[in-house]
């Protein structure tokens, strides 16, 4: 017989059966794909489909592989560089929009939050009409400079999440701080530096984390404007990926995936000491 | 000193917004604005465009080819938004009325995908979806059991299995659309569901009203800002996806921003890509416009109450 405390009560929604089954189902159709990509990368088959054993030779292969090497490093060094110049843009347009009043203002906020919402396949074909027909990227630059019209798409889109994330920090600021600094006899700049950039620094990082991941992800954006020397870590994958299902592609997958988590964990980390600093 | 100050502050402001906006304008609005001129132009020989005002290639994006690839791709990011939210809105439910303990973790369980490379997930759909995949290798397994238990008790066997085709079609694309999407419908519909005043839902269910009255008659008019939200957001992205029906799609499966990468790059007919282009940016326009005025006319009946 069921007592009163077995019965849910009528707000306790999950501890229904169905609601379990149904959360259940969903994180099975979420996570089983994913996690079979990355158990058959350890499949001692080409097949890849039946469980052979254990082994790791798809990932020796994997760092045999120049090309996806190459591009691996291309798409860290892309990554960086753009999340670098994202996170001064970023700030300084969080910070223009919340401190100054100026005409043109809606405007301005309209153009910043463009990137975010203009479909990413628009982007890329103007950002390849702007780099092959307006100003034309050399192509016979010396690594890392040829990568940089990648990096200028990728700050184009990853700076105006960073000034969304750095603009919801700046909204709990108290202004009084600035304004004692600066009675104290601060300079606009020591203001800045010293009250301003620790203020936001949970949201400097959490703005950085979303860039890099941004960056590192892109696929649509980046396949316009890489050419063949210029090739990313995504796009490497694309062209592996059209060609055939194997354990190496399942590999580079569990890799990024693998850098990714690390990257959140490391992200939340850092969160967490910069706010018991704060 | 107020000349300084004032000099200073002008120079702040100055060297606050520089840097943004040249690079906005530079390296975002003047690529569009190039396409937008491309898109009055015409071609000239192999590579050249001139701009010469024509409405050509829009007349041309209204042939019945491109306006059925055009409608077929708002119908397929239609059924992907609406089979997010029907999949999406219990799980959202599910994690307003987690306890404190299971929260964090179920919110992180929806978002980790979201963090996961998009190529990756669509591959990884490859492998579950394709005929010697997971789904066919686990049905085959299934038929052959069926099969052989039917010898046992003296029945004809089935007839061999044939590989079900569940890739390479419109199936698929829907398929890997909601896989990829679901976390931007789910995001908001918890932010929304969580605002809710759960007193309202009590006295509903202590007026009388049954678990689906009260949520058809109070959840979902009170969360409906957040539902208009969570369409929206996951409307857009499915409209002008690209990877997934490319990957999972068949020839007959193929969505606007496939038409218009084969326009600038295999077919390099730029001004028509260019049209195409921005037909779709105008469609994103709408219903962000469409979302931003929902959702003022609701924040307005919530202040008259």
């Amino acid at each position: 017989m069921r007592t009163a405390k077995d019965r849910p009560a009528p707000l306790e929604y999950n501890r229904r059966w169905s609601m379990r089954l149904w959360l259940t189902g969903v994180f099975i159709f979420l996570y089983a794909p994913l996690m079979a990509l990355v158990a058959f990368s350890f499949n001692d088959s080409k097949r890849n489909i039946v469980w052979k054993g254990f082994t790791l030779k798809y990932y020796g292969q994997l760092f045999r592989n120049d090309d996806l090497m190459i591009a691996f490093a291309n798409s860290l060094t892309i990554a960086f560089v753009a999340t670098l110049l994202s996170l001064v843009l970023g700030t300084l347009a969080a910070v223009l929009l919340w401190r100054f009043r100026f005409p043109g203002k809606a405007a301005v906020e309209g153009a910043m939050a463009l990137p975010i919402v203009v479909p990413e396949i628009c982007m890329g074909v103007a950002m390849l009409v702007f780099f092959s027909s307006v100003v034309p990227w050399p192509n016979n630059l010396v690594w890392p400079f040829n990568l940089g019209a990648i990096i200028i798409a990728h700050v184009s889109f990853c700076f105006p999440f960073v000034a969304m994330v750095v603009r919801a920090r700046l909204a709990n600021f108290n202004k009084e701080q600035e304004e004692a600094a600066k009675d104290l006899g601060a300079s606009e700049w020591q203001a800045f530096r010293d009250i301003l950039i620790p203020h936001i620094r949970p949201a400097l990082i959490a703005g950085a984390l979303l860039s890099f991941t941004l960056s590192l992800d892109d696929f649509v954006i980046t396949f316009f404007t890489s050419g063949p020397n210029t090739v990313t870590f995504p796009v490497k994958v694309y062209s592996m990926v059209r060609f055939s299902v194997t354990p190496e592609v399942n590999a580079a997958s569990t890799m990024l995936i693998l850098l990714t988590v690390v990257l959140m964990v490391l992200g939340a980390l850092m969160q967490k000491s910069s706010q018991r600093r704060s | 000193m107020a000349a300084r100050e004032s000099t200073e502050s002008r120079l702040a402001f100055w060297a606050t917004a520089l840097p943004p906006l040249l690079w906005v304008a530079v390296f975002f609005l003047i690529p569009l604005g190039v396409i937008w001129a491309y898109s009055f132009g015409e071609n000239l020989g192999l590579t050249g465009v001139s701009i010469s005002g024509t409405f050509a290639n829009y007349a041309r994006a209204f042939e019945p080819l491109y306006l059925q690839i055009f409608a077929k791709s708002v119908f397929v990011a239609g059924v992907t938004t609406l089979l997010c939210l029907i999949i999406g809105f219990p799980v959202a439910l599910a994690i307003v009325f987690a306890s404190e303990r299971w929260r964090p973790w179920l919110l992180l369980l929806v978002m980790l995908p979201f963090w996961t490379n998009l190529l990756i997930r669509t591959y990884a759909l490859i492998a579950v979806l394709r005929t010697e995949g997971y789904v066919n290798y686990g049905l085959a397994w299934i038929w052959e059991s069926a099969s052989w238990l039917k010898t046992l008790v003296g029945l004809e066997p089935l007839a061999p299995y044939e590989p079900l085709q569940l890739l390479y079609n419109n199936f698929a694309v829907v398929f890997g659309l909601v896989y990829v999407h679901l976390p931007f419908m789910v995001l908001p519909l918890y932010a929304a569901l969580d605002r809710l005043d759960r007193s309202l839902m009590e006295a509903s269910l202590d007026l009388g009203a049954g678990h689906l009255r009260t949520l058809f008659s109070i959840v979902v008019p009170l969360a409906l800002p957040g539902i208009i939200s969570g369409v929206i957001i996951t409307f857009v992205p499915a409209l002008g996806a690209y990877l997934t029906p490319d990957l999972l799609g068949g020839p007959d499966s193929q969505m606007i921003a496939n038409v218009i990468e084969r326009q600038f790059k295999k077919a390099n007919d730029w001004p028509f890509g260019a049209a195409l282009s921005f037909l779709l940016m105008y469609a994103t326009f709408i219903a962000i416009a469409l979302r931003a005025y929902l959702s003022r006319g609701k924040a307005a009946d919530a202040h008259g109450i």
